[in-house]
């Protein structure tokens, strides 16, 4: 093993990580606000591929594909909870089954709308090169995925942690009570985290349908990987998710890189571990 | 449950009778059924057994389980396994599986029980995932995304063949009867009793003295168990074991099952699976689009009747919760 | 209340009406006169519902040119969707047999599915038909009586290739690259063996799980002195592998050869240009000039809107297939051992893949092509820039001795290269 192979592999895991923590930082915060286990979670990353796709054949811009796929799956999250999740209000086995019939739905919606085949989204040129340093090529494409999820990582810590919203939604975390008897439109504030998170994990389908491709499975290919973060890095918490993130994307590299054999196991076993320790995640509070 | 430790006693008897009826009924139409009902049926018994092993814990103890699959899945493999390569027979893989499978429960049990509510679900989740990496990965033991196929019916010396539908159906039908049997025996015994207090109030449980860890941790024992007996039928049965038995979309099911059928009645439960297995394979007869309609079943069962099939038709408030 | 009662009634209906439907099977349905009804396993939905549209796309075109209509009896295709999930096809296989009381069996795409199956098929004795399912030992060391291959085995095309690219080519180091499953080993040991036999070098073998999306970890640890990289994908993986190679850098580097379907019509038209120049072997290529491929290509087109995968044509020859092994017992389907035989001896020179006949172990010996992307009038294309006749699933090799040798496996042929 040369250090080449521990840089490459590293830089490898770490953008993988980058696109995971764009999908998995939205059903964190959903989760903690709302308390929703989101399986259709995985659906948002799927269909906001897809509209990225459409939107790069119409228009050819990869940006007007990034802001359409967040704003149209934005707008599905705003539905579903406004319309179905809200009256189920604090039962959390009927939400956890009714986001599964929602998955289910998509899927099939995709399949009818798309069709079956497999897609990737074009790249601008600009994002299609590879950096050289040395002996090391690093894809131009993977340096963007961590410097986007870099960029919403920092804008999410500083709304959450510096301004008003930020501390409203906080509140909301920290106690649905308490946060609606000091005036906090507890309603409204879930609703612009669904819709956020929802938006988040669309802006991760798009990003990723630029090397993973958009095809019909990726939605339940996909959630596990969320889930692992969340549960790692602690339910509700930014920094959770963002650690979560770092650890599963370098855990699943290595793992398929030196124990092929074992890779899911190397993934999930410590996973194990760390819940058998703190069942709460590294950075969740009970 | 507004009289939690003592349920109205006619309800049960009636649910009792009607299961028995339905058993029976079963029985004794299929000599009478086309072969394909009849496979369908068999599922279901199988199946049904899943559903009534996690009610135990979702319905019973109030532990949502998000991970059922793995002790489904870890009784079908060890089922695969030694038949094929083994050649063992019934009670060999019989033993073995469920011994397998309960073990694997008491170590996750360690690791889960101390959770409750969401944390127990996504962690029960993340439990599933590691014993679905071990199937998918583990290749040189389970084959891998290839499966084991060719899992041989098992022989029972008794002059007839399970490998024909029927006596395959009352073998299935017999053991889930059984399995139905023994687990209702256990929901109404004190220490059933004892878990729906625990899901009512823990606290009260334990301020009456009860040691709440050991039956929540008990339940999740024996739901493994159940789940592992419900897995060593469905490898005869299917005669084929693959890593997608134990993918999390199995345990969804499962769950969507036991909670559809109204969680906290096995007969509900099992109500349940026969509902999903026959929904599934007539509603893709007619149409292409059949997860579409799958799906918006599912949605507007729990929008309208969110305590279950079953629950809707009982009639008793179960008080507010 | 109201809402909840009658969704409930709606449901009890709908099950109903549906045990009713199920119930109600006429007993004769299956007395001679009525259609002789083809049974067709295809993943409709999920993650290869792509394929499965190939497969009922080919079929239905075969079937639609001859009116449904075979030995003066009505043909009835009826199609159950298998969501790619063996367990479900095994399932629906059953509803197909016991149900329907179909008298050809066919389809299905994995190839654990294929194993899965062959019981069923022995136990019901239902002449049946793999156009797709290609992992070897179904038809070499584990045949079954009542099971006709009309598509291909992994290694078969394979070991043609590996001696072309030794010989040809002359590459001597490849490092090999595939799905970490039967086809995966199949295809790369029916590679390397021949390869090896012919004085190459095997120098790295990598396995990716079937679920991998993200590339780069394997990519990225392909040995630097190799000649050539093999890699073995279909599917979105070949969209991802083929696009990430590039990405990477390899492309223009190290020349990327593959098995058929990594650049099979299927995924090609999504891909772009980091797919040029892959050199690839299989025993069809939309590109085959032959008049039976044009008429086909063309017609294909016509109804899918895309050109033909081998997936569309090994399903349209399959129906074919069928319905000349039916012609050739007039009709008689309810013999199903005529049928069987009649399945076993059918052999044509024109269908679009080009002249087929069967072995005496269920597998076809037919044409295999070596073929290169290419762009042609702005779309990428199989170019066949070599084509071998009449390739055995054995090859050069004696079938006994052949068949001596353990299946490929992850672990064989050994690496002693690697």
């Amino acid at each position: 093993m040369t250090a080449e192979f521990w840089i490459i592999q590293t830089f490898n895991g770490l953008s993988y990580g980058a696109l995971l923590f764009l999908l998995a930082s939205g059903l964190s915060l959903i989760f903690g606000v709302m308390r929703i286990v989101n399986l259709a979670h995985g659906s948002y990353f799927m269909l906001g591929g897809y509209v990225g796709l459409s939107v790069v054949w119409r228009t050819g811009s990869f940006t007007a594909a990034l802001v359409a796929g967040a704003v149209a799956i934005a707008l599905i999250g705003i539905g579903m909870e406004r319309l179905f999740l809200r009256r189920l209000s604090g039962q959390t086995l009927g939400q956890v089954l009714m986001t599964i019939g929602f998955a289910l739905m998509f899927q099939d919606l995709a399949l009818l709308i798309w069709g079956g085949d497999p897609y990737t989204i074009p790249l601008p040129a600009a994002l299609q090169g590879i950096v050289t340093a040395g002996a090391l090529r690093f894809p131009t494409y993977r340096i963007f995925i961590i410097v986007v999820a870099t960029l919403v990582g920092a804008a999410l810590w500083i709304v959450l942690d510096r301004t008003r919203v930020g501390a409203m939604i906080r509140a909301a975390v920290d106690d649905r009570e308490m946060a609606q008897g000091v005036g906090i439109h507890v309603p409204v504030v879930s609703l612009g985290v669904f819709a956020l998170g929802a938006a988040l994990a669309a802006l991760g389908g798009v990003i990723g349908g630029g090397f993973l491709g958009v095809y019909p499975g990726a939605d339940f290919e996909v959630l596990p990987y969320a889930f692992v973060v969340v549960i790692v890095g602690g339910l509700g918490s930014l920094p959770g998710a963002m650690v979560g993130s770092l650890l599963v994307g370098l855990l699943d590299n290595f793992g398929k890189a030196l124990f092929p054999e074992l890779s899911y196991f190397t993934l999930f076993a410590p996973m194990a571990l760390i819940l058998a320790l703190r069942p709460t995640g590294l950075f969740g509070r009970a | 449950m507004s009289s939690g430790l003592a349920a109205p006693a006619p309800t049960l008897d009636r649910k009792v009778v009607a299961g028995f009826a339905a058993l029976t009924l079963a029985g004794v139409l299929a000599p009478a059924l086309p072969a394909y009902p009849l496979t369908l049926l068999t599922q279901a018994a199988i199946v049904a057994v899943l559903a009534m092993s996690l009610d135990i814990l979702l319905g019973y103890t109030g532990l949502p389980s998000l991970g059922h699959a793995a002790y489904f899945g870890i009784a079908a493999y060890t089922v695969a396994i030694l038949a094929t390569e083994r050649q063992m027979g019934l009670a060999g893989c019989l033993v073995a599986a469920l011994l397998l499978a309960t073990a694997t429960a008491a170590l996750f049990g360690v690791l889960a029980i101390r959770a409750t509510g969401t944390y127990f679900l996504m962690i029960t989740l993340a439990l599933g995932m590691v014993v679905w990496g071990l199937a998918f990965r583990w290749v040189s033991m389970t084959k891998g995304d290839n499966g084991i196929a060719g899992v041989p019916r098992p022989g029972l010396g008794l002059g007839w063949s399970l490998a024909e539908p029927l006596p395959f159906f009352y073998f299935a039908l017999l053991a889930a009867a059984l399995a139905w049997a023994a687990m209702g025996v256990l929901v109404r015994s004190p220490f059933g009793l004892g878990l729906k207090g625990i899901r009512e109030s823990e606290s009260r449980m334990r301020a009456l003295g009860y040691n709440v860890w050991l039956h929540k941790y008990l339940a999740f024992v024996i739901s493994g168990f159940f789940a592992g007996f419900a897995g060593v039928l469905w490898a005869y049965y299917n005669g084929f074991v693959g890593p997608a038995d134990v993918q999390l979309v199995t345990s969804v099911e499962t769950l969507l099952m036991a909670a559809l059928g109204g969680p906290g009645t096995l007969a509900g439960s099992a109500l349940g699976a026969v509902a999903i297995v026959f929904l599934k394979n007539f509603v893709s007869v007619y149409t292409k689009r059949w997860l579409l309609i799958l799906g918006a079943v599912y949605i507007g069962v729990i929008l309208w009747a969110p305590r279950g099939v079953l629950g809707a038709f009982t009639r008793e408030p179960r008080g507010a919760r | 209340m109201k809402m909840k009662v009658i969704l409930v009634r709606t449901l009890a209906a709908g099950l109903n009406v549906a045990l009713a439907t199920t119930l109600a099977v006429p007993p004769t349905a299956h007395a001679q006169g009525g259609p002789i009804k083809i049974g067709l396993l295809a993943p409709l939905t999920g993650a290869a519902s792509a394929l499965g549209k190939d497969m009922l796309n080919g079929t239905e075109l075969y079937l639609d040119g001859i009116g449904f209509q075979a030995a003066g009896r009505k043909v009835e295709l009826i199609v159950e969707d298998t969501e790619g999930n063996t367990a479900t096809a095994l399932t629906k296989a059953r509803k197909l047999v016991e149900q329907d009381k179909v008298h050809v069996l066919t389809g299905g795409l994995l190839a654990s599915t294929g194993y899965a199956l062959h019981p069923l098929a022995e136990a019901q004795r239902i002449p049946t038909t793999y156009p797709v399912m290609s992992s070897d030992d179904l038809t070499q060391r584990k045949p079954a009586k009542w099971v006709v291959r009309t598509g291909w085995n992994s290694s078969q095309s394979m070991h043609v290739f590996g001696e072309w690219v030794a010989k040809t080519l002359k590459y001597k180091r490849i490092v090999t690259i595939g799905l970490d499953y039967a086809f995966g080993w199949e295809s790369v040991g029916g590679f390397q063996r021949t390869f090896e036999d012919n004085g190459g070098q095997v120098i790295q073998k990598i396995w990716t799980p079937l679920n991998t999306n993200d590339f780069a970890p394997f990519v990225t640890q392909i040995k630097r002195e190799a000649d050539a990289v093999f890699a073995v994908f279909f599917g979105r993986a070949a969209l991802q592998f083929v696009k990430q190679y590039e990405t990477a850098g390899l492309k223009g580097r190290v020349p990327l050869l593959g098995n058929g379907t990594t650049t099979d019509e299927s995924v090609l038209p999504q891909m772009g240009d980091e797919a040029l120049g892959i050199m690839t072997a299989l025993h069809y290529s939309a590109a085959l000039d032959n008049p039976a491929n044009q008429k086909f290509a063309k017609a294909f087109e016509a109804k899918a809107g895309k050109i033909p995968s081998y997936y569309a044509e090994t399903c349209y020859t399959n129906a074919r297939w069928i319905v000349e092994a039916v012609k050739a017992i007039g009709g008689r389907v309810e013999d199903r051992e005529a049928l069987l035989a009649a399945l076993r001896r059918v052999e044509l020179r024109d269908f679009p893949r080009g002249p087929v006949s069967i072995d005496r172990w269920g597998n076809p010996v037919q044409n295999i092509y070596v073929r290169r992307v290419d762009k042609v009038g702005g779309k990428l294309q199989n170019s066949v820039i070599a084509t071998f006749p009449a390739v055995s699933q054995f090859w050069k090799y004696d079938p006994d001795e052949y068949l001596k040798q353990p299946l490929y496996t992850r672990d064989h042929p050994p690496c002693p290269h690697c």
